[in-house]
């Protein structure tokens, strides 16, 4: 009891202190003078972070788009079209990828991608790579969670569009994939949620100036990464922003995990 | 025809997959397998860790993970027992439990480390240390521990806790011989998650447990992770790239051998008190 309770005071103390320390900024002037757009200048006592909240949104979809259908197309090939022995050995590699430390993905985008797109957008580090590896970064999760919904689509569904005389592509497409639908979405949710709060790779390889994104190849700094980089020399109001951005960081991954939930309860009673 | 077609399709698209993969790990070998050696792993770094090795840096990922587990095990098991078997099925406080810790494991990792260096560097006043670093992680990977924990337990057959009371057995004694031990494969699962997320982590580390890279005299010192290092010197050390990336190998051979090692650990010492 006493242990249950401690751990879920962790999560008040996590919320208090970030509160707590937000608290300078949020009480001069509220959430509209932080979510002006009047640009990040900490050292004048601007905090506008629309242009990060804009460049994390950017990189979290221009993932999740290229991620869901790559994931998806793994998760039924592993499922359907590759035999066992393959399949079996694919499943491996994805546990193991999923588990290489994201500061790794970081390291080979930061030495090997980002010089490559230099060579045909310089200066290479940017939206674009930030998407890239961040899609690898979260792929073999995709995968993992996809196969695992669509594992759970009964054999009698497969009896029945196979007794119907419908082709593999029609099974697939038609029956299987609509039939996990609601797994599938609640693992890509989870995975936008990891892309929005990853820190690492994203700033090893997005260049990190602070403005709107408004091309594929701009560099952009997210909301983790202005963190990361700044918490270490930040203080008064400076140091309140980075918390109130860590605050607002939270709020939007909660929202993603919300949905997820949602969709999983909805997913097993419908 | 619009079959063979989308065959094809999954086919390239499993292959594409597989090969950024095949050139992402290759390259880590490649690049990382020279400046791996004995040495390496023995020595202290030299010239902001271009030459040298990573002695210290290996010390003090052990001790922060030590750290981390030592506050998440006892803790996490304690929770776990706690919401699997003396809360009501469905009772109000449980769930509200049960959904901030749900809430807590989707926290972004840099949060944990804004909290860390707020609680536990400013507020209980120990610094950039390993301490601080380690009691961070261990808060980050306590919420999955605990459910995953959790729902091993869940799993276990009522019938087991009936014939536990039948024999005359206490609850306690129930649970230390007979229902940990059987929810033992989830408890190996939660060490792996947590092992693994612990070990990897960088953002919440930086400025919970610092940067220096000297060994560690006391848990109160800084000391720098292996994932920080590695974040060190691909971004801030010009010609640090070689040792990153044996560093980075170094990484992933821990991790995976931790893995191995756990999975180990509760197949040999908890099972073992259980007949089948």
């Amino acid at each position: 009891m006493l242990l249950a309770t401690t751990a879920a005071l962790i999560l008040l103390l996590v919320l208090a202190f970030l509160l707590l320390e937000a608290w300078p900024v949020l009480s001069g002037g509220g959430w509209g003078r932080f979510l002006s757009g009047e640009g990040w200048y900490p050292l004048e006592g601007r905090f506008g972070v629309l242009p990060m909240v804009w460049a994390t949104l950017a990189v979290a979809l221009g993932t999740i788009i290229l991620a869901a259908p790559l994931g998806l197309a793994g998760a039924i090939f592993e499922r359907f079209f590759a035999p066992a022995p393959i399949a079996k050995a694919y499943r491996m590699v994805l546990a193991l990828l999923a588990g290489i430390p994201s500061v790794v993905y970081g390291l080979w985008g930061l030495t090997v991608l980002v010089p490559l797109i230099a060579l045909w957008h310089p200066p290479g580090a940017g939206l674009f790579t930030a998407i890239v590896i961040l899609t690898l970064m979260i792929l073999p999760t995709v995968a993992l969670t996809s196969a695992s919904a669509l594992q759970g689509v009964p054999a009698s569904l497969l009896h029945g569009a196979a007794a119907l005389g419908m082709n593999r592509k029609g099974v697939v497409i038609g029956v299987v994939v609509p039939a996990a639908r609601s797994g599938i979405i609640s693992g890509l949710l989870l995975a936008v949620a990891r892309a929005l709060g990853e820190t690492m790779a994203v700033l090893m390889v997005a260049g990190n100036v602070v403005q709107y994104p408004t091309g594929l190849f701009d560099p952009v700094r997210v909301l983790t990464a202005n963190i990361a980089l700044e918490m270490g020399y930040a203080t008064g109001d400076h140091r309140a922003g980075l918390f109130a951005s860590g605050l607002m960081l939270t709020v939007m991954v909660l929202v993603l995990a919300w949905f997820s939930a949602r969709l999983a309860r909805d997913g097993r009673d419908g | 025809m619009a079959d063979r077609m989308f065959t094809v399709l999954i086919w390239a698209a499993a292959l594409l997959v597989s090969a950024a993969f095949v050139w992402l790990l290759g390259d880590l070998v490649w690049r990382g397998v020279d400046r791996l050696s004995f040495s390496f792993l023995f020595s202290e770094p030299l010239n902001a860790g271009r030459e040298g090795g990573i002695a210290p840096i290996l010390i003090s990922t052990l001790l922060i993970l030590s750290v981390a587990l030592a506050t998440a095990i006892p803790l996490g098991l304690g929770a776990a027992v706690w919401l699997a078997e003396y809360t009501r099925r469905g009772g109000i406080f449980g769930q509200t439990v049960r959904l901030s810790l749900d809430v807590l494991a989707g926290v972004p990792s840099i949060v944990f480390g804004l909290f860390g260096y707020a609680f536990f560097c400013s507020y209980l006043n120990m610094g950039f240390s390993i301490l601080s670093g380690g009691l961070t992680l261990g808060c980050m990977i306590l919420p999955i521990f605990i459910r995953t924990i959790e729902v091993g337990l869940s799993a276990v057959s009522d019938d087991w806790r009936r014939g536990a009371q039948a024999l005359g057995m206490t609850r306690a004694a129930a649970l230390r011989h007979i229902l940990i031990p059987s929810a033992a494969p989830a408890l190996g699962a939660g060490l792996l998650l947590g092992i693994g997320r612990a070990t990897a982590e960088t953002a919440a580390l930086i400025f919970t447990s610092g940067y220096v890279d000297r060994t560690p005299e006391s848990l109160l010192d800084s000391g720098r992770a292996l994932a920080v290092h590695i974040y060190e010197l691909s971004m801030n050390v010009t010609g640090g790239d070689q040792a990153a990336y044996a560093s980075a190998l170094v990484l992933i051979v821990l991790i995976i051998a931790m893995n191995a090692g756990a999975l180990a650990f509760t197949d040999r010492w908890l099972s073992r008190r259980i007949t089948p």
